[in-house]
């Protein structure tokens, strides 16, 4: 029984809306800007989402239109941006799950590792710093230092033969995934090892000194001790990323969009935006809420594949 | 420390084993870290020397480590520029007016999701989480915001993300974890109600998660150019990244050689300017971090506990 309720609280039968209000109201008043402002930016916007099935008919609103159904749909599925949007969305998706993920769990265990604490507290610091460059200036860095003649980390990679002399970092769409994927790496790993760092910090001592005595060397130690410590805190977040796996990140993408790799560099979220905001024609809004719907149900669905793929695996999930 | 530790260990050659893979793996700790800072460091290094060198060199690849033919010509452009400066005005309003509004409604809600005695809080719990995962689309939300007037207004980039429900369940979380629930107790008896210990007791003891979330909050408005391009079109209200967007991309074509020629500036200092324009725009949000920074590691490890 919790401390705070009055002692009037008692069972009712039948509880209405009106009751729970009543019961509560002063919580009930703090959440209502928060409640307010989902409803009507979150759910209304749901339910526009019916104007997938609809024609959009200018005079008549969102509503208004005429049903067609799953006519719009079909177009998307069956026109040649269907493969092209998809194949992109999942290989950048995959490749920055595959690399973005781990790379601030080895950062954590590296920083945990260090013993001259100057040097550590520098380099958290140092690694902090990308997280607050814009997607904007990240993207502009991106176009000089990679630039085909005179960038200097393109100039370093042909150097290292890592890519061919000739090679254009910006404009071949082969390398399109490698520089969105780094430079994300780049810039974020940092970040979001803070979390993965005050995990750490919570491992007992005593496991440390047990693991010693009974001979492990630190690799073990590492192995045994601190990625099991990690793995709860892992899990939660692989499956937070699963549920956003067609929702790669407009922001970065669009700005590193040019002619040349856009073959490579058209996800879904960006031809949303180029079927809403066409640079020639007229705007094809029926088409594009379509096509953002069918995101959200295939994100939809690996969330709860993830969640329920990570319950049995590891009796950890989000719900 | 080996000695102290003999008499526990079966073998003296497992010790010495155990030393030698030691030392391997904190010589690679060590190697790791220095190449990581490194990776990190220089391209932010090349930003600064960059924006002080003479653009030819730069733009030729002569410009690696050190900066070449100082000048500063990039930097006295920028001052001079009525574009930067009306972004700037316009972004500093959306980061502290945003900010302020995005906290007025994030506390209060998270503290009503932490009361235990709350009826309905899951089922309200999970009406945010839902929109973590489902949104209508960019084009029904665009229609609503057109109904509700907000087009082109700078209202819509104070209020596009009021609250965003991450920071929400953050926020419950540490208020949740670490107020405990005897002062919730002792304020009851004495007869304060829930507007009064949110004010007097939660606010002065969540500083470490307010400042989470300033902090989240902030760097978002700072950095969001996206509400920008899709809701506003009147250069006047557009925030900071939305010029930078312009000077920066729209300039220039993609490394084909001839780009970032900026019409009246002087050649051979013209990209000192997208440099400069680089720092100016990053140095303030990143001077914020310091000084939230002794929070902020602490909010974050208990606000995340339970993700």
């Amino acid at each position: 029984m919790s401390t705070t309720a009055k002692p009037k609280r008692m069972k009712t039968g039948g509880r209405s809306v009106l009751w729970y209000l009543q019961q509560d109201w002063q919580l009930w008043i703090m959440l209502l800007p928060a409640v307010i402002y989902i409803f009507i930016f979150c759910y209304m916007p749901m339910y526009g989402a019916q104007l997938a099935f609809r024609k959009y008919d200018f005079a008549k609103g969102i509503y208004g239109g005429d049903w067609v159904g799953l006519e719009y749909f079909k177009q998307y599925f069956s026109s040649t941006m269907f493969s092209t949007t998809l194949v992109n969305t999942l290989t950048i998706s995959f490749c920055s799950i595959l690399f973005s993920f781990p790379a601030p769990i080895v950062l954590a265990i590296i920083i945990n590792q260090l013993k001259v604490q100057k040097w550590k507290r520098t380099l958290q610091t140092t690694v902090y710093i990308p997280y607050f460059i814009s997607t904007v200036v990240l993207v502009s860095m991106l176009n000089v230092l990679f630039a085909k003649n005179g960038g200097v980390l393109s100039d370093l990679l042909k150097f290292l033969h890592i890519v061919p002399e000739k090679a254009n970092l910006l404009g071949q769409r082969q390398y399109f995934v490698w520089m969105y994927v780094g430079s994300g790496i780049w810039q974020s790993m940092g970040w979001n090892s803070i979390i993965y760092i005050a995990a750490l910090s919570s491992v007992d001592i005593q496991l440390y000194d047990a693991a010693k005595i009974d001979g492990a060397n630190v690799w073990q130690r590492v192995m045994h001790i601190e990625f099991p410590a990690l793995v709860p805190t892992i899990m939660i977040l692989l499956i937070m990323n699963m549920g956003n796996i067609l929702n790669v990140g407009f922001d970065k993408i669009y700005l590193m969009q040019n002619t040349l790799n856009l073959k490579s560099s058209e996800v879904i979220s960006t031809y949303v935006y180029s079927l809403m905001a066409p640079k020639t024609g007229a705007p094809q809004f029926s088409m594009a809420t379509a096509v953002g719907l069918f995101t959200n149900v295939v994100n939809f669905i690996f969330l709860l594949l993830a969640n329920t793929i990570s319950k049995r695996v590891t009796g950890s999930g989000l719900m | 420390m080996a000695k102290k530790e003999l008499s526990f260990t079966p073998t003296r050659n497992r010790i010495r084993d155990r030393d030698a893979a030691d030392i391997i793996f904190h010589i690679l700790v060590v190697v790791l870290s220095i190449l990581c800072f490194l990776i990190i460091v220089y391209p932010l290094w090349f930003v600064v020397i960059a924006s002080i060198s003479n653009s030819d060199l730069v733009n030729q690849g002569k410009v690696v480590l050190w900066p070449v033919d100082i000048r500063f010509y990039g930097f006295e452009q920028i001052f001079q520029d009525s574009r930067i400066l009306i972004g700037y005005r316009n972004t500093i309003l959306y980061v502290v007016g945003g900010t302020l509004l995005n906290m007025i409604v994030t506390m209060p809600a998270a503290y009503a999701l932490s009361r235990p005695d709350f009826r309905l809080r899951n089922p309200i719990m999970l009406y945010f989480v839902f929109t973590m995962y489902f949104s209508g689309g960019l084009v029904p939300t665009y229609m609503q915001i057109n109904r509700l007037g907000l087009i082109n207004t700078p209202w819509i980039l104070l209020v596009m993300v009021l609250i965003n429900t991450y920071n929400l369940i953050i926020a419950r979380t540490f208020i949740q974890n670490t107020i405990p629930n005897d002062l919730y107790e002792s304020a009851t008896l004495d007869g304060a109600n829930h507007f009064r210990i949110f004010w007097s007791i939660v606010l002065p003891l969540s500083k470490a998660i307010i400042s989470v979330e300033i902090l989240y909050y902030a760097v978002f408005h700072w950095n969001d150019y996206f509400n920008a391009l899709i809701y506003t079109s009147n250069t006047d209200i557009q925030p900071l990244q939305m010029v930078l967007r312009r000077i920066l991309l729209q300039n220039e074509a993609f490394a084909n050689g001839n780009g970032g020629v900026q019409g009246g500036y002087a050649q051979s200092s013209a990209d000192q300017v997208k440099y400069a324009v680089m720092i100016v725009s990053t140095v303030p949000i990143l001077l914020v971090y310091p000084f939230i920074q002794k929070y902020f590691e602490k909010g974050v490890m208990i606000g995340a506990v339970k993700g």
